[in-house]
């Protein structure tokens, strides 16, 4: 299997803090790859870097051969790599379909001569905007609920929104920050098969999550995320068993989780 | 009742010109949350450009009609604005993006200033007349007079409106703008070009800034290079009473502010007794400001600044 995404040796230092030491990962294509970790492990960090929110202190990042660290966000998200959020950050004022439509943004050409003279190319591609916005808001179970303002959505409503937004950009991975963060059993379920769903129409998952049995039913392979290190990584099983990981996260949270 | 009905035709037109340039204020800000002093500045020099081209034209050109000569006059104002206004952001506050707030506000008075002492150096400290060369029909209504002037300004202005309206909700570059005032970073990973979008709204609030210069200097009949500075300092008070960072609220706050200012001086005479007249009119944009300010911060339209984080 081809890597999809390659983290070698990423070190992110906050004035003299790390919050990443020499983190070393890769993600085959059409994976589902889980990262786990204790909170302030750096998986978000991890993330914010891989995004292009943070330059990287050392370290590099290839998605699909090219290298993507210290570029702009935009580039990235141009190249392939969507996110959502771990704190929902959806357009809170604008409707539903339109948060989706400015995620689809970046594979649409019209610039701003054809945004004022709107031109027939700019409509279609309007109307093509618009649909496709429409199927994916479908595709995530948001149907109907278009014209919503984002922000008046229900909680679990906007986790999907965040992905069907995410999707738009028509990624080749997404990486997904606590999706399932806030909801209940049933919810959690609608969302995995979401997720195979997803796998299945051909896009890499990388996957931060605290629910540990969502990650391990899910998830092929999972790294481990200790104080900025990686500590494991490997089949869901295996990581289970490690002592390492048992020590750093899953002994911990045996009790509570 | 026809001195009010005056005052308000007046406050309208007036209040055309301050809801196109409280327009650049708000987009600017909501935007990058920087209040672009130097706006008033562009719209200073729109006119001076304008008025330039209008001189050439007249001057080469004396049998050329004159609606055509400051159509050429806008024309070339437009685009010197777009230039101005985008070498301004790219400039002077792109470095700064990531700096404390103050220091792009300083920067901005800068640029403010040096724009007014360029003007200076260019065009002179004496007024420039805006030469008589469009139509001046009157027409009455209802014991009230408005001019030819007034009921193009008023009309080109609200078309002018209408199109950034339409151009904010319906397209795709008017997301991008909305996506980015509500958050720069989110708006980055979703793919938006966030430094296109900064552009392209200093690009079009300054084209707005230009048709607004050139408007005043018609209605007043003169142009100088201070002019800007109050007519500014009015825009912001209009986008502030609209709530600043919101279009809608932008275009409300002029309007509103326009006609405040018109009563206010067609009343100010009676209300006070004689003790002041009309040239106190530009007090009362400033009274609303400081109103706004104690009262409702977050202006007319505007939503609490504090949820905007």
């Amino acid at each position: 299997m081809a890597d999809l995404l390659e983290v070698t040796g990423v070190t992110k230092q906050f004035g003299g803090l790390a919050a990443l030491e020499a983190v070393t990962l890769s993600v085959g294509k059409g994976e589902i790859y889980g990262l786990i970790g204790p909170n302030g492990a750096g998986k978000t960090t991890l993330f914010n870097c891989m995004t292009g929110l943070y330059s990287v202190t050392a370290g590099r990042i290839l998605l699909d051969g090219a290298p993507v660290h210290n570029r702009k966000p935009h580039e990235i998200v141009r190249r392939g790599f969507a996110r959502t959020f771990q704190n929902i950050r959806l357009f809170a004022n604008m409707t539903a379909l339109e948060n989706v439509m400015v995620g689809g943004h970046i594979r649409s050409r019209a610039g701003i001569l054809g945004a004022i003279l709107r031109n027939p190319r700019t409509r279609a591609e309007e109307a093509q905007l618009r649909r496709k916005a429409s199927e994916l808001m479908e595709f995530v179970g948001l149907r109907g609920k278009g014209r919503t303002l984002a922000g008046h959505l229900a909680y679990g409503d906007q986790r999907r929104l965040e992905i069907a937004r995410a999707l738009a950009t028509e990624p080749k991975l997404l990486a997904l920050d606590e999706p399932v963060a806030g909801m209940n059993p049933a919810e959690r379920r609608q969302m995995s098969d979401l997720f195979r769903r997803l796998r299945d129409s051909g896009i890499t998952l990388l996957l931060i999550e605290h629910d540990v049995k969502l990650v391990m039913g899910l998830c092929d392979r999972v790294a481990v995320l200790d104080y900025g290190r990686k500590i494991a990584e490997g089949g869901p099983e295996s990581v289970q068993q490690d002592r390492a990981v048992i020590e750093a996260y899953l002994g911990v949270d045996e009790g509570t989780g | 009742m026809d001195i009010f009905l005056q005052q308000l035709i007046n406050g309208l037109v007036l209040g055309s010109i301050y809801a196109l340039v409280a327009l650049g204020y708000t987009m600017v800000y909501g935007i990058l949350e920087l209040i672009n002093f130097a706006h008033g500045e562009v719209t200073m020099i729109g006119a001076m450009v304008a008025l330039s081209v209008i001189g050439l034209l007249l001057g080469a050109m004396p049998e050329l009609p004159g609606i055509l000569v400051v159509l050429a006059g806008v024309l070339v104002a437009i685009p010197a604005c777009m230039l101005l206004g985008y070498a301004i952001e790219k400039i002077a506050y792109r470095p700064l993006r990531k700096a404390p707030r103050l220091a792009p506000l300083i920067t901005a008075i800068g640029v403010s200033i040096i724009l007014q002492n360029v003007a200076m150096l260019v065009w002179g400290r004496q007024y420039v007349s805006f030469p008589r060369i469009l139509p001046e029909g009157r027409h009455e209504i209802w014991g009230a007079h408005i001019t030819d002037l007034q009921i193009f300004i008023v009309v080109l202005s609200l078309s002018v409106m209408a199109s950034l309206w339409l151009l904010v909700q319906r397209t795709r570059l008017g997301r991008a703008m909305r996506a980015t005032a509500q958050s720069k970073e989110v708006a980055a990973l979703m793919g938006v070009n966030v430094d296109k979008v900064i552009s392209a709204t200093f690009l079009i609030g300054s084209a707005i800034a230009a048709i607004a210069g050139v408007m005043v200097s018609a209605y007043y009949g003169l142009a100088h290079y201070y002019m800007g500075f109050l007519l500014g300092l009015k825009a912001f008070s209009a986008a502030v009473l609209g709530g600043i960072g919101n279009i809608a609220g932008a275009m409300l706050g002029g309007m509103l502010l326009g006609m405040i200012e018109a009563l206010g001086a067609g009343y100010i005479g009676d209300l006070t007794g004689g003790f002041l007249g009309s040239h106190y009119q530009d007090v009362f944009a400033f009274f609303v400001l400081i109103l706004v300010l104690v009262f409702r911060p977050s202006g007319l339209l505007g939503e609490r600044v504090a949820s905007r984080a």
